[in-house]
């Protein structure tokens, strides 16, 4: 039997998780600092039960062009975990990454090269690192990832990766999910998105249990 | 002009001339557009995963490519489709994420999703006259009860018409 009910979750699992999602995203968040020198805040964390349609609602409409860096979980944790960003936000990352060297600003704010695709996957390495290390000695469980794998798409078409692994247990998803954002909308170094924690729903389980919830 | 219909994730509509019937983003998921070209009458469904019968949480008929089709048929009969005239053209099925040659269960559901698809079309003896499936891109669908075609939206590329 599921500890979790997604039907019927007590206010104290959802604090639970959202203290996790607060740790996770505040370790991965001073880790893109710091590879950017830059202060960058994050959000509120937030556990968000979500129907199907509801999903891409999260950042916007379905057919919004999102950067989408996916991270397979195993070991005691499975499931999965993604950053979201706009393709500028994105551009904007590697750009300051590289410093700006040898890279012609290219003419589709939606295609990326390979040196470019490469940087945002390791920028993902990186941060997705620091989330999960976290987590797991926290929880005192292992965290095994992926390479990262990168897609730029219809936000819709992106978060049908969640909502299938979360389609064969019922018509929900439950999320983790906390923005990062620098506050400097509009200049040179904009840098905003989010971290998206879908462990399967086994696994929340073990989450809690280890936690003693 | 007519209605424009949204179809979302796990769910299916039908409509009659001159409304046409969409879905936005279609991933690994898989568009299934059925239409009686006698009638006009419609049908469209966005389905996640292949095989009701594998899972237990199951009561959604619109998630699954077996009864999602099936129930489409039934409601389009309703509304006064036949299903012996019935023709289908499909979409999605993408693979969004992949690493190297390696893909896994969550990874491969694109390719899985439109097998299904194909498979009970054809034990319903309802003929593909059109598809776009696979690759690694999203794609939105629009169908127009009109003319029956299927238009498709993707990113960095110009829409196409099946």
């Amino acid at each position: 039997m599921s500890k979790i009910d997604l039907n019927d979750m007590s206010s104290m699992q959802y604090d639970v998780l959202r203290e996790l999602g607060n740790i996770g995203a505040g370790n991965a968040t001073t880790a893109l600092s710091q590879m950017l020198n830059a202060k960058v805040d994050i959000g509120v964390p937030q556990v968000k039960l979500l129907g199907f349609d509801e999903l891409p609602t999260i950042i916007g409409s379905e057919e919004k062009v999102m950067v989408g860096i996916l991270l397979m979980l195993c070991g005691d944790v499975d499931g999965i975990m993604m950053f979201l960003m706009d393709p500028h936000v994105a551009k904007n990352l590697v750009n300051h990454l590289m410093g700006g060297c040898g890279m012609p600003p290219s003419d589709d704010e939606n295609s990326f090269n390979d040196i470019e695709r490469s940087a945002i996957m390791e920028i993902g390495n990186i941060i997705a690192g620091a989330y999960l290390r976290s987590l797991g000695e926290l929880t005192n469980l292992t965290i095994d990832v992926s390479i990262p794998m990168l897609q730029v798409d219809m936000a819709a078409a992106i978060l049908d990766v969640p909502a299938i692994q979360f389609g064969k247990i019922g018509d929900k998803v439950l999320m983790i999910e906390t923005a990062f954002d620098d506050e400097k909308v509009g200049k040179e170094l904009d840098i905003r998105g989010y971290y998206i924690l879908v462990p399967e729903l086994e696994s929340y389980d073990k989450i809690l249990s280890s936690l003693g919830v | 002009m007519g209605e424009i219909i949204k179809v979302g994730m796990a769910d299916l509509k039908t409509c009659t001339e001159p409304d046409s019937l969409t879905t936005l983003g279609l991933g690994s998921c898989v568009g299934v557009a059925l239409y009686d070209p006698v009638t006009k009458v419609s049908g469209l469904l966005h389905l996640m995963l292949p095989d009701s019968t594998q899972i237990k949480n199951n009561q959604n008929t619109a998630k699954f490519a077996d009864t999602g089709i099936a129930e489409l048929c039934a409601q389009m009969n309703k509304k006064g489709a036949v299903q012996s005239r019935l023709v289908a053209k499909i979409a999605g099925g993408a693979q969004m994420f992949s690493f190297g040659s390696s893909s896994n269960d969550i990874m491969s559901v694109g390719q899985k999703n439109v097998e299904a698809t194909k498979k009970i079309l054809a034990k319903m003896g309802i003929r593909i006259i059109a598809e776009d499936t696979g690759l690694n891109y999203g794609r939105t669908i629009i169908f127009d009860s009109v003319t029956g075609k299927l238009r498709i939206r993707a990113v960095g590329k110009s829409d196409t018409e099946i």
